[in-house]
C-alpha cells in the first residue's frame, strides 16, 4: 500500500479503533447517564451534546448539573471546576514529552485529554509502521465521539421516558474503580495509587466531604516529592 | 419532574461557557509553562510518572465521599456496589459489564432496598 496521507490516516484509524472499545463501552454508558440526568433537569435537546462537545470533562459535567441548582455563581463555578479538573494539570505534566511536534493537532490533543484518552495515550505506543501523531488523534476523537453520542442518545431517552435516575451518577465511580484496578495490575503503580487512596482518605476525614481535594492534591504531591528517590528506583527497574 | 433549574438560557451558556474555558485552562497550562523548545524539568517528568496514580486513587475516594459508615445505611450500597464492579473485573475484565453491572446494581440499591 502506498504511504499517501489518506492511507497513513486509514491505517492510524485502524490501529485506534481496538484500544478505545473499552472506552466505547464505558463512555456510551456514561454519556448516556450524563444525558438523561441532564434532561431530567429540564436541558433536554441539544444541551446535553452541547455540553458534551465544548467542555468534554466527564466528572465535572457531572458535577455542573449538580451545581446547576444554586444558579450561575461564576465564582464558585470557576473554584469547583479547578478544583475537580486540576488533575488534568498533571496529565499535560507527563504529555509534555508525547505531544512533541504534534503540530496542528496538538491544540486538539490537549483539548481532548480526558481521564480515559490520558490512560491510553500514556500507556500505549502503536506498531512501528503506524503513524504516531495520527494514532494519537484518532483516540481522542473517537473516545469524544462515543461522549457525545452517549450524551445525545440519553437526552432523548431522558425527555421520552421519565425515570427514576437516583444513583445514575455512579457510573462515574464504577468507570473509576475499573480504571483505578486496571492500573493496579501493573506493579509499579502501586505505591504511588496507595499514597493517593490514603492522602485523599486523610483529607476526608479531617476537611469534611466538600472541601478536601484541593489539601489530598497537596498531600500527594508532598508525599511522591518526598519519596521521590525510592519511587523513582521502582519505575527505573520496569 | 422534581428539581428543574431557574438560570434562563442566557444564564445557562454563561454557566457551561465558565466550566469550558476553566477547564481549557487546566488541559493548557502545563504546555504553556514547558514550551516544546525546552527540555521539561527532571522534577516535572518525575511527576508526570507518577501523578496518574496517585490521582485515579484519589478519584475514588472522591467518588465515594459522601458515603458515610457511621449513619443508615452505613455506607453499605457503596460497599457491595464497589465489591460487586471488583469481582466482575475480575471475573469477565470487561468494562461495559463491571460498569454497567455496579451501577445497575447501585442504581437497585438506593432505590428499592436502602
Amino acid at each position: 500500500m502506498a504511504a499517501t496521507p489518506g492511507n497513513i490516516r486509514k491505517k492510524a484509524l485502524k490501529a485506534a479503533f481496538p484500544y478505545t472499545i473499552p472506552v466505547l463501552t464505558g463512555f456510551f454508558v456514561l454519556g448516556l447517564a450524563f444525558g438523561i440526568l441532564m434532561s431530567s433537569k429540564g436541558y433536554g435537546f441539544f444541551w446535553p451534546t452541547l455540553v458534551s462537545i465544548v467542555v468534554f470533562a466527564g466528572s465535572m459535567q457531572f458535577v455542573a448539573v449538580g451545581m446547576m441548582a444554586g444558579g450561575l455563581e461564576p465564582l464558585s463555578i470557576i473554584l469547583m471546576t479547578l478544583m475537580v479538573n486540576a488533575r488534568h494539570l498533571f496529565y499535560g505534566l507527563s504529555m509534555l514529552e508525547k505531544y512533541r511536534g504534534t503540530g496542528w493537532m496538538k491544540p486538539y490533543l490537549i483539548f481532548g485529554l480526558c481521564d480515559e484518552t490520558y490512560s491510553i495515550l500514556c500507556s500505549t505506543e502503536p506498531a512501528e509502521d503506524v503513524d504516531k501523531n495520527w494514532f494519537m488523534f484518532f483516540v481522542t476523537l473517537l473516545n469524544q465521539i462515543y461522549w457525545v453520542a452517549g450524551s445525545t442518545v440519553g437526552s432523548f431517552i431522558g425527555m421520552a421516558i421519565p425515570f427514576n435516575t437516583t444513583g445514575i451518577d455512579f457510573a462515574l465511580t464504577a468507570l473509576f474503580i475499573v480504571i483505578f484496578l486496571t492500573q493496579w495490575q501493573s506493579l509499579k503503580g502501586r505505591p504511588s495509587a496507595l499514597i493517593g487512596i490514603l492522602c485523599a482518605l486523610a483529607c476526608r476525614l479531617i476537611f469534611g466531604p466538600d472541601g478536601f481535594l484541593i489539601p489530598a492534591m497537596l498531600c500527594i504531591l508532598l508525599t511522591v516529592t518526598v519519596l521521590r528517590q525510592p519511587l523513582e528506583k521502582r519505575y527505573d527497574r520496569s | 419532574m422534581i428539581d428543574r433549574i431557574t438560570m434562563s438560557t442566557a444564564e445557562s451558556l454563561i454557566f457551561f461557557s465558565l466550566i469550558a474555558a476553566v477547564t481549557m485552562f487546566v488541559r493548557f497550562l502545563p504546555f504553556l509553562i514547558f514550551p516544546e523548545k525546552k527540555e521539561t524539568p527532571k522534577y516535572v517528568q518525575y511527576l508526570g510518572l507518577v501523578l496518574p496514580y496517585a490521582i485515579i486513587g484519589m478519584l475514588v475516594v472522591y467518588c465515594l465521599k459522601n458515603a458515610s459508615p457511621l449513619s443508615y445505611p452505613f455506607a453499605l450500597p457503596e460497599l457491595i456496589s464497589v465489591a460487586s464492579i471488583a469481582l466482575l473485573q475480575k471475573w469477565r475484565n470487561n468494562m461495559l459489564l463491571s460498569i454497567g453491572g455496579g451501577t445497575l446494581l447501585y442504581m437497585f440499591l438506593v432505590q428499592v432496598i436502602f
